[in-house]
């Protein structure tokens, strides 16, 4: 039997001591998280055992998933994990605790000592006694493994039946309607079977209700209220086939998601005699201890006067508690009214929107109901005010939930104005926001109060929202109340007069957007002039490349001009991506990842004679790598001459339009997106911007192309395009946001068109799309205004300077075979200029080679390195002990 | 006694940008500045371990000459071979060579 006993971390007899925590959530995350943060002087250690083979992911965000977000994109920070205090063992379950021993055993027999256990073991999918529950098809919603067997039982379901899949969801409140988007999403059709008389019945009212089932028919999704499911009965082949419900009536069903509760996971505590509520949990007081001292517990799990949470915050709230406890504090769990907002249920990719908070149905004594329902728009609002109409109660907010963010934090204080004047069709005017209370709550996720968030400024030094969410955490779990940080964060730092310091560099004061609209409108053509305008100095590595690709997005100093080339930075002066060796990678275009045969055999021939590492980039084309300086003239002439060009993956500019097969192939493609992807790819190749950007296009709304993790996502409708912006992959994932619907071809390039112009002309330096359209005052509603209706009336000079760059086009690298000036930067040794930097050294690696490290079996030549035999050196062997 | 190794033409440099020079197996990179100077430093960057500081961008801090590595963006005084700025490392400067431009050629001092 194994026995892990972390040695007992010599401290006083009210340190925390070694802390167990049963279940590895996102609370037992927040907990260990706050103790990191909050622990440094007392002695500690925390071991977390979780029975799921992932570290603690966002359960909240489960359903990004079929977005392509696996276990690793969805874990909370896993940084916590690599503090040497902190143990965690996933894969394998908690089987009893013994209180007496202070000891936990897990299931595979793991003995782990405690001085404080933390019960943290949420809770699981209930699903009624339903006869058939049990039949391939039929799946829960509430782990990784429950969306990935889903997302599995679909493709290949699908593929045995030849025809696209008809699921029902069994359950209407807000995570059955999320699992009805995904289904939808997988391409099945969705039908919501609800027991109430409406979805979401536990935080709408009536009308509330009604609304949202307009909203959600409207998706496509069939609804079926005031019905239950009795029976599933499998199809001839035993998958499930049939779900009976209680009016008698039947579904013809393929695939079947049971979202009717959740029920706390207390049978460890139980089994150890720990006290239970009456509706199940483990009960806790105010300081989150259970009825044994030494044990607590915090989330799902936890029942505080007899009820169990059933969201992230109050789980938060109580980890925060369950830590100040720990560390000798007396912080204390008091619950916090909550709101709910539905949310990842996507019409058409534009979320449908439903919240509330509060007393939703005006139960109070006295209380007043002030409405505004819109049959038109499909929009429903409801404040519920005291007798007197001063003091907000409640709210609902279906199809337009903006009010929610900014008045769930005034609950039960005085509003402030008129009832009506929140919900009038411009109402948002009178919303409150910088000057809310200090002790109000604007994150109710993290507990974040408005005075956390001005003391980020204040005190701390933030100067940006996202410096601001980092530091306080606030608006980083569901995101809702960004916005009302965002008005709070800037209101603060204006009020402060923190200079916020908008300089690009030393050489020049303003930002790049302010430089570009300077040398836009005096027409300066040259380094020289606009640092002899606007500058000091001789400039530097951040605003060379800045004004060179200013200049290059104005037309005036393309990429090749003699006169740029000291502002280039290496990449652009050489034309190709320097590695980790200063050699560089080859990477030629490959529109629509259509590649010749032909064309395949150069390229083979290429990399074998030069010894370059070869792979498929991740952008659908062929990457060569370890090509030195002075090879680079040599190898690209064979290139230029077979008829290929330069992919720029070396730009901060366009990079590749990736695309799906589409409708030529696909028998489920509705336009054809390789087309499209080779035209759009044609059209922006070698355009400078102040980052690198992305392009997907999809051929359906399957969306294989992965659209909309791009900067610019387009997918293909019945009708025709659908065009997103502001993805992004990367550090920060981010899906691109609908700009404009159904376009024809033509406008949907003028769009594109637009689209980029503006983000070149008006984004920071280094700061792609996706933060651009972020922070885009008004949001992605304001700049459909500007690109889409030409409020500011640019569109035309937008287009224009894109139809200037498309006419001005020229292959970079057949223009630099061409000019034997430009030829002579490619040496390696102005001395010596075919002699190899003698410093390079490969190693073979899975029959390549990439560059050796220190001790290697090497040689310079990497012709030779990929045949060389490798004996484990020194180091590795070092690394291996 | 310094002895000079001529390297190249004046005119093979491309000004406010760099090249590297064999001189005796040393890697030496080369800078012709705006105001006709030449300036050397060692061709190695030591953060990176690559041979690459001939193939950074030139610019000014304050009133000194600096050169950024391409790697990833220390920053060097181009005069004294001082690390202005390490990017979060621990300082590292850079070897300075004497170059002296006679009769239109480059010499490298060693
Ligand atoms: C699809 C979906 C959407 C959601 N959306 C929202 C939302 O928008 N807003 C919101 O506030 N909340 C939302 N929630 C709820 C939120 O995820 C939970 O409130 C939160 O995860 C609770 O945290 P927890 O740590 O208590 O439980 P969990 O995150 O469930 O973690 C408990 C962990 O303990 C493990 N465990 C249980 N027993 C044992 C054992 N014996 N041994 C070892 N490990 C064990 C479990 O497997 C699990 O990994 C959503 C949930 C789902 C499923």
């Amino acid at each position: 039997m194994t026995v892990v006993s972390p040695v007992r971390p010599t401290g006083g007899p009210t340190d925390p001591g070694r802390v167990v925590v049963v279940g590895a959530g996102m609370v037992a995350h927040r907990l260990v998280e706050q103790m990191l943060a909050r622990g440094e002087h007392a002695a500690w250690e925390i071991t977390v055992l979780g029975d799921e083979p992932y570290r603690p992911y966002d359960r909240v965000h489960l359903s990004e998933f079929f977005d392509g977000r696996d276990a690793d994109a969805l874990a909370l920070a896993p940084t916590v994990w690599d503090d040497a205090r902190v143990t965690l063992r996933t894969g394998d379950a908690v089987a009893s605790i013994d209180r007496d021993e202070q000891v936990v055993v897990t299931r595979a027999g793991v003995r782990v000592p405690y001085d404080n256990l933390v019960l943290a073991t949420g809770s699981w999918a209930w699903t009624p006694r339903t006869t058939g529950i049990e039949l391939p098809g039929v799946v829960s919603y509430r782990t990784l493994d429950d969306v990935s067997a889903l997302r599995d039982w679909i493709q290949a379901r699908e593929d045995t039946l030849g025809r696209p899949l008809r699921g029902a969801v069994v359950g209407g409140g807000v995570l059955g309607l999320e699992a009805a988007s995904a289904l939808q999403r997988l391409g099945a059709h969705a039908t919501v079977v609800e027991f109430a008389d409406r979805l979401m019945s536990v935080q709408l009212d009536e009308g509330g209700g009604e609304t949202l089932r307009v909203r959600i028919a409207d998706m496509g999704v069939d609804v079926r209220l005031g019905t239950g499911a009795t029976r599933l009965v499998a199809a001839p082949d035993g998958a499930v086939g049939l779900l009976v419900l209680s009016d008698g009536s039947t579904l013809d069903v393929d695939v079947v998601v049971f979202s009717t509760g959740i029920r706390p996971r207390d049978r460890l505590a139980r089994e150890s005699g720990l006290a239970i509520g009456e509706r199940g949990g483990v009960v806790v007081g105010p300081t989150c201890r259970t009825s044994d001292p030494f044990v607590w517990a915090i989330g799902e799990v936890a029942s505080y006067e007899g009820v169990c949470a059933g969201l992230v915050a109050p789980g938060n709230a109580q980890a925060d508690v369950v830590v100040d406890q720990l560390l000798g504090g007396t912080a204390e769990y008091a619950p916090a009214p909550e709101g709910t907002k539905l949310k990842g249920v996507l019409h058409d990719g534009v979320p449908v929107e439903a919240a509330s908070f509060g007393d939703v149905n005006a139960l109070t004594p006295g209380a007043l109901e002030v409405t505004f329902a819109d049959p038109v728009a499909k929009t429903y609002k409801k404040l519920v005010v005291s007798d007197d109409a001063r003091t907000l109660l409640g709210g609902v907010f279906v199809g337009d939930a903006a009010l929610y963010s900014s008045l769930r934090p005034m609950l039960g204080r005085a509003l402030g104005a008129d009832p009506s004047a929140f919900l009038a069709p411009e109402g948002g005017a009178a919303v409150p926001s910088a000057d809310l209370p200090d002790d109000v709550v604007v994150c109710s996720c993290a507990n974040v109060t408005a005075g956390t968030v001005r003391g980020a400024v204040t005190e701390h030094g933030c100067t940006s929202v996202a410096d601001v969410k980092k530091c306080t955490k606030a608006g980083t779990i569901c995101g809702s109340c960004v916005p009302l940080l965002t008005k709070l964060v800037n209101t603060q730092l204006e009020a402060s007069g923190v200079e916020v310091s908008r300089a690009m560099c030393e050489h020049f004061p303003m930002t790049r957007a302010d430089l570009f609209a300077l040398v836009k409108a005096e027409g300066l053509r040259t380094f020289s002039e606009v640092v002899a305008a606007h500058g000091t100095g001789r400039g530097c590595v951040v605003c060379k490349p800045v004004v060179a690709s200013i200049l290059s997005s104005l037309g005036v100093g393309h990429v090749l001009d003699p006169a740029n080339a000291p502002l280039q930075d290496t990449n652009d002066h050489a034309l190709a991506n320097m590695q980790k060796d200063g050699t560089y990678s080859v990477i030629p275009r490959i529109p629509g990842g259509e590649i010749t045969p032909e064309k395949l055999a150069v390229i083979a021939d290429v990399a074998r004679e030069y010894g370059l590492y070869t792979r498929i980039t991740g952008a659908q084309r062929i990457g060569m790598f370890g090509a030195r300086l002075e090879q680079l003239p040599a190898i690209w002439q064979r290139l230029v001459d077979a008829g290929m060009e330069s992919g720029q993956a070396y730009g901060k500019s366009l990079r590749a339009v990736k695309s799906c097969v589409g409708q030529s192939w696909c028998r489920f493609g509705v336009q054809d997106s390789v087309g499209m992807g080779v035209r759009l790819e044609l059209r922006y190749r070698g355009l400078r911007a102040p980052h690198k950007f992305k392009v997907g296009v999809s051929g359906c709304a399957r969306e294989c192309a992965e659209a909309r993790g791009k900067d610019v996502g387009v997918i293909a409708t019945e009708r025709g395009w659908n065009v997103y912006v502001g993805g992004n992959g990367g550090f920060t994932p981010r899906h691109a946001e609908l700009l404009a619907e159904d376009l024809d071809d033509e406008m949907l390039l003028r769009v594109i068109d637009r689209f980029l112009a503006y983000y070149i002309r008006s984004a920071d330096r280094l700061q792609r799309t996706a933060p651009w359209v972020a922070d885009y005052p008004g949001g992605i509603a304001e700049l459909r205004k500007v690109l889409v209706d030409d409020t500011l009336g640019i569109c035309e000079d937008l287009e224009a300077s894109i139809a200037a760059h498309v006419e001005a086009y020229e292959d970079e690298w057949a223009a630099t075979l061409a000019d034997p000036v430009r030829l002579a930067r490619f040496a390696s040794f102005v001395n010596a200029p075919d002699t190899p930097d003698p410093d390079l050294a490969y190693t073979p690696e899975r029959g390549q080679v990439r560059p050796a490290r220190l001790g290697e079996v090497s040689d310079p030549n990497p012709v030779i390195a990929r045949t060389i035999a490798v004996r484990p050196s020194d180091v590795e062997m070092e690394d291996a002990l | 006694m310094t002895r000079w190794t001529p390297v190249c033409e004046l005119a093979a440099l491309d000004p406010e940008r760099g090249v590297a020079a064999l001189v005796d197996g040393v890697q030496v990179a080369l800078f012709l500045l705006d105001d006709g100077r030449v300036l050397g430093v060692a061709n190695h960057d030591p953060f990176s371990g690559a041979n690459v500081v001939s193939r950074g961008i030139v610019g000014t801090h304050g009133e000194r000459t600096t050169v950024t590595s391409p790697m990833h963006k220390q920053v060097w005084d181009l005069v004294t071979g001082e690390c202005l700025d390490a990017a979060g490392k621990d300082p590292v400067d850079l070897a300075v060579f004497a170059v002296e431009v006679r009769d239109g050629t480059v010499h490298v001092g060693s």
